[in-house]
């Protein structure tokens, strides 16, 4: 499955959106119209069964090494990982704080 | 087609192995990836054996000891011993060329010309499968926290991600670096890793993009 396809970027958290989407894509094996379709309220962690503690821990990975922050273990929390809003805001965060 | 064969692992335990053979001259042996990248890709692994196949190229991928069908116990392994069964099983199954997987890079011996695909640090691993057990750790109710789970790991062995991790390897993780081989990178496989799903997945394409890189650079 190509990686790199086109998907159309929320207003709010440019590429930090774009790439979370990708990330997501990655993970979830989603389609692009399925990862482009996630809206602030998608549910994640605890939504998806298949979105275990091992492939969240991956998926934080993935963000990390993708957009070049560092997430500590005591900020992971239920809800920074709940919705697909809560997660972008988290990562958002992050960035400006870098 | 593959199928089954079975070689001596170092403690004496008989170990299996999937082969793919055609009687061609060159005989390449996977490294698995390590732990749960291993379930991951297992399917990958397999569909890479048969396109190996069609380029004149022999395939067998052993399991580690502790690891798959094996009946050692986790729990005793250690980065070390992987390296000197990859060694054992290399002689004892025939190979002339190693194919490392993402952690299987960890255990590369030197004896033969080595590829490693998308090859990851024993750091890398553990930083995720630390951040696993914190995760599930909360979800239960429990706090955790890194340096308390390494410092007990350390002493006296951890499981992490439902893998026993003996004290030795958990040492040995904390600063592995992948042998020294020529790497294979995932973007040449034309997709993202699929040790990334949340579920095993398989993706063709990617089978078939890198039996033809290790084909041509094992020519």
């Amino acid at each position: 499955m190509a990686s790199n396809l086109p998907i159309p970027v929320a207003d709010a958290g440019g590429d930090a959106d774009l790439v979370l989407r990708q990330v997501l894509q990655d993970v979830l094996g989603l389609s692009p119209e399925q990862v482009a379709a996630m809206d602030a309220d998608s549910g994640l962690f605890g939504h998806l069964p298949e979105l275990d503690s091992m492939a969240v821990a991956g998926l934080l990975t993935e963000i990390e090494d993708r957009l070049d922050i560092i997430v500590e273990d005591d900020e992971v929390d239920g809800e920074m990982l709940e919705t697909y809003g809560g997660l972008l805001a988290f990562v958002c965060a992050k960035r400006a704080e870098g | 087609m593959l199928r089954a064969a079975t070689w001596q692992g170092p403690s004496g335990l008989t170990e299996y192995a999937v082969t793919c053979e055609t009687g061609n001259a060159r005989r390449v042996l996977i490294v698995p990836p390590l732990f749960d990248e291993h379930n991951k890709l297992r399917h990958f692994l397999a569909e890479t054996m048969r396109a190996l196949a069609t380029h004149a190229t022999d395939s067998v991928l052993p399991d580690l000891p502790g690891t798959n069908e094996s009946l050692a116990p986790l729990e005793a392994q250690t980065l070390a011993g992987w390296r000197q069964a990859v060694a054992s099983a290399a002689s004892q199954l025939g190979a002339t060329h190693l194919l490392a997987v993402r952690g299987g890079a960890l255990v590369l011996p030197g004896e033969l010309p080595a590829l490693a695909c998308a090859p990851v640090s024993g750091p890398a691993i553990l930083r995720g499968m630390i951040r696993a057990r914190v995760i599930a750790d909360r979800e239960a109710g429990r706090e955790s926290e890194r340096e308390a789970l390494l410092a007990m790991g350390r002493s006296e062995g951890i499981e992490l991600a439902g893998y026993r991790l003996g004290a030795g390897l958990l040492r040995e993780l904390e600063s592995a670096e992948p042998a020294e081989a020529p790497a294979i990178a995932q973007a040449d496989l034309g997709g993202a890793g699929l040790w990334l799903r949340a579920e095993p997945a398989h993706d063709p394409a990617q089978s078939l993009a890198l039996a033809r890189i290790v084909a041509e650079r094992l020519a």
